[in-house]
């Protein structure tokens, strides 16, 4: 399987402007951002801000009335708009699949156009289907209306990133879906970036995706208007005025957990059987291991049932009445809040983390969370305070040299 | 002489007749079929040349057809070029109708992701637009073909092909021998190839619309 290798490329706005005709006043005022290379940046504010205007002008779905857009150090913004779209990926909210193709038929129509032979097409449509987490094999041949909301999202990530484009932008694409898919979609979208290094923009309105997502964030007021930009953390510790600190909301700390992820906290290790093992040898664990309970895994490692001293005992020794089974498991990629989330209704206060099939990797319990969030919320207050108080120098400064500067020039 | 012995007789001509019929009537869809659809392409994206499109298309349907070809004779002559020219304007209307609202009745999100993913606008027509309108656009042809059936037996009047000779021949003999027996084969021969079409239509309907948009 070939490699996928273009990774991202610089996207430069300059002075990017929209005028409708008939309408006083621009939907997109004189927006300036430099975007690197491999980052995701996150559009959000309020509706009809011109988030997705200014989204689209990046590839000319809107045509800007001034200002200037440079990818990858081109300006493109006068050449063949049908041929900059090609090498831009583009998803959008209910994917906007063709009902009339096929999963395949849809992902494959950028290749195909770009004039990719058949035999290279059919490889990359495997390879897609696969990255996103779909078996190539079930899904190839089926129509959209056969696909569940989430499944026809991955498909449209699929199309967008079919000819290996660097820059991916994003409108809204989690929209339509239940909120329990969007956090899937959201979880597999991060796993794909750490993967592909693409140059994504997307556009939302929600702030907690905007966190969860974000490389940096442009907050964005009415007309486009850049109200903040900064990395997700800078943004919750330190917004900028009123009107950022109103978008954020409420329960900043709480919403610090989305930022962390399970990888970046300590995993600790558990003693565990596997269903497979002999009722001896689970005793043997359950009577040398340090702890009051051991974790059952299923025949494929999966987390099964926590088993406390006692159950087996209880269960006459049948393994399949023994223990309570395991409601929530969480992913490395999954944030703190999640991880917080299952371990309060997993009964035993922890929750086991699993890799990429639902397998076993370790647990996560109360405390290294509550260590883990205090450490955070310090390095972030401390950071804050920092901050402030390079502001206040420079005001001082500022102060400073505008007094200097009144008593040298006329006497008011 | 009975109905079916008029058939058994007669039924060389009826077959000739009514093979000139169904190849008027379906060369006629044809040429109705791509001007209809050229139509609606070149209007359907602006208000007025869609409602101008229509508007022309049902006020040509409200001439009688009598009337139309009669009116066509000392312009193309008699025969064939008459026929071929009533029918092509007749069929246009549906034709033209359903496929300027099919055609936008396309998700504008399917439009816009069209031109998204770098579609240039022949592309995004041929490969998205019209496979999606196609269902409403064939039953705009199943509904002209029906039409045409029965406004391709007047034809008869400049002398054109078709089951409507039949038809004529026994209502200017009325009270003869055969005359009824003539009318009642040609409208008989009619209905029985407006049928055959219409399966012809569901079968082309189940070849050509993609398993993804089938109701």
């Amino acid at each position: 399987m070939s490699e996928s290798s273009a990774g991202g490329a610089t996207i430069e706005l300059e002075n990017l402007s929209k005028l409708y005709p008939g309408s006083p006043r621009p939907a997109v005022d004189n927006v300036s951002m430099e975007i690197k290379a491999g980052e995701t940046v996150i559009f959000v504010g309020p509706s009809g801000c011109g988030k997705s205007t200014t989204l689209k002008m990046i590839n000319r779905l809107i045509e800007p009335t001034g200002g200037r857009i440079r990818i990858g150090g081109e300006d493109v913004t006068d050449i063949d708009p049908v041929k900059l779209r090609r090498k831009i990926g583009y998803a959008i909210q209910s994917a906007g699949l063709f009902p009339h193709m096929t999963v395949a038929q849809n992902i494959a129509l950028v290749p195909r156009m770009t004039g990719w032979s058949t035999g290279r097409t059919r490889d990359r449509v495997e390879e897609l289907l696969d990255l996103v987490g779909l078996d190539p094999g079930e899904f190839r041949g089926r129509y959209p209306r056969q696909l569940s909301g989430g499944q026809q999202q991955r498909v449209g990530v699929a199309r967008a990133l079919a000819a290996d484009p660097p820059v991916l932008l994003m409108d809204e694409p989690f929209g339509a879906v239940d909120p329990i898919t969007r956090d899937h979609l959201q979880d597999e979208l991060i796993r794909l970036q750490r993967e592909l290094h693409k140059t994504i923009v997307f556009v939302t309105h929600d702030f907690d995706e905007a966190i969860k997502l974000g490389d940096r964030i442009a907050v964005l007021r009415e007309r486009s208007h850049i109200a903040q930009f900064d990395t997700p953390e800078a943004i919750l510790t330190n917004p900028a005025d009123d009107f950022v600190s109103g978008f954020v909301g409420a329960g900043a700390a709480l919403k610090r957990l989305n930022l962390t992820r399970v990888r970046d906290v300590e995993i600790t290790d558990y003693p565990t059987v596997t269903v497979d093992d002999p009722l001896q040898t689970i005793f043997n664990r359950l009577r040398s291991s340090g702890t009051n309970e051991i974790l059952l895994l299923d025949r494929r490692g999966r987390p099964y049932k926590w088993l406390r001293r006692g159950d087996l005992m209880r269960a006459k020794g049948s393994l399949a009445r023994a223990g309570t089974l395991v409601h929530d498991t969480v992913t490395r990629d999954a944030t703190l809040r999640d991880a917080l989330e299952a371990v309060l209704t997993d009964s035993s206060g922890r929750a086991a983390v699993t890799g990429r099939r639902g397998e076993y990797t370790g647990v996560v319990d109360m405390e290294t969370l509550m260590n883990s969030v205090h450490e955070l919320l310090e390095a972030d207050r401390l950071e804050a305070m920092e901050h402030q108080h390079d502001l206040a120098e420079t005001r001082a400064a500022q102060t400073h040299a505008e007094q200097e500067g009144a008593s040298g020039g006329t006497t008011a | 002489m009975t109905f079916w012995e008029y058939l058994s007789s007669r039924h060389q001509q009826l077959l000739t007749d009514a093979y000139q019929h169904a190849s008027a009537v379906f060369q006629c869809m044809v040429v109705a079929t791509l001007i209809g659809v050229l139509i609606a392409v070149a209007t359907y994206r602006s208000d007025w040349a869609g409602g101008l499109a229509t508007t022309a298309t049902s006020t040509v349907l409200t001439i009688p057809s009598l009337a139309m070809i009669g009116l066509l004779i000392p312009v193309v002559g008699l025969g064939v070029p008459p026929t071929v020219t009533a029918l092509t304007l007749y069929g246009l209307l549906p034709i033209v109708r359903n496929a300027i609202v099919g055609l936008r009745g396309v998700d504008p999100s399917l439009v816009d992701a069209a031109r998204g993913i770098g579609m240039s606008r022949l592309a995004r027509l041929l490969r998205v637009e019209l496979p999606l309108a196609w269902p409403p656009i064939l039953t705009g042809i199943r509904v002209a073909t029906q039409m045409l059936m029965g406004i391709a037996a007047i034809a008869a009047y400049a002398s054109g092909p078709g089951l409507g000779n039949e038809i004529f021949r026994g209502i200017s003999s009325l009270g003869s021998a055969n005359a009824l027996n003539q009318v009642l084969a040609g409208t008989l021969g009619i209905i029985v190839l407006a049928l055959l079409f219409d399966a012809a239509y569901v079968l082309i309907g189940r070849l050509t619309i993609p398993r993804g948009i089938r109701v």
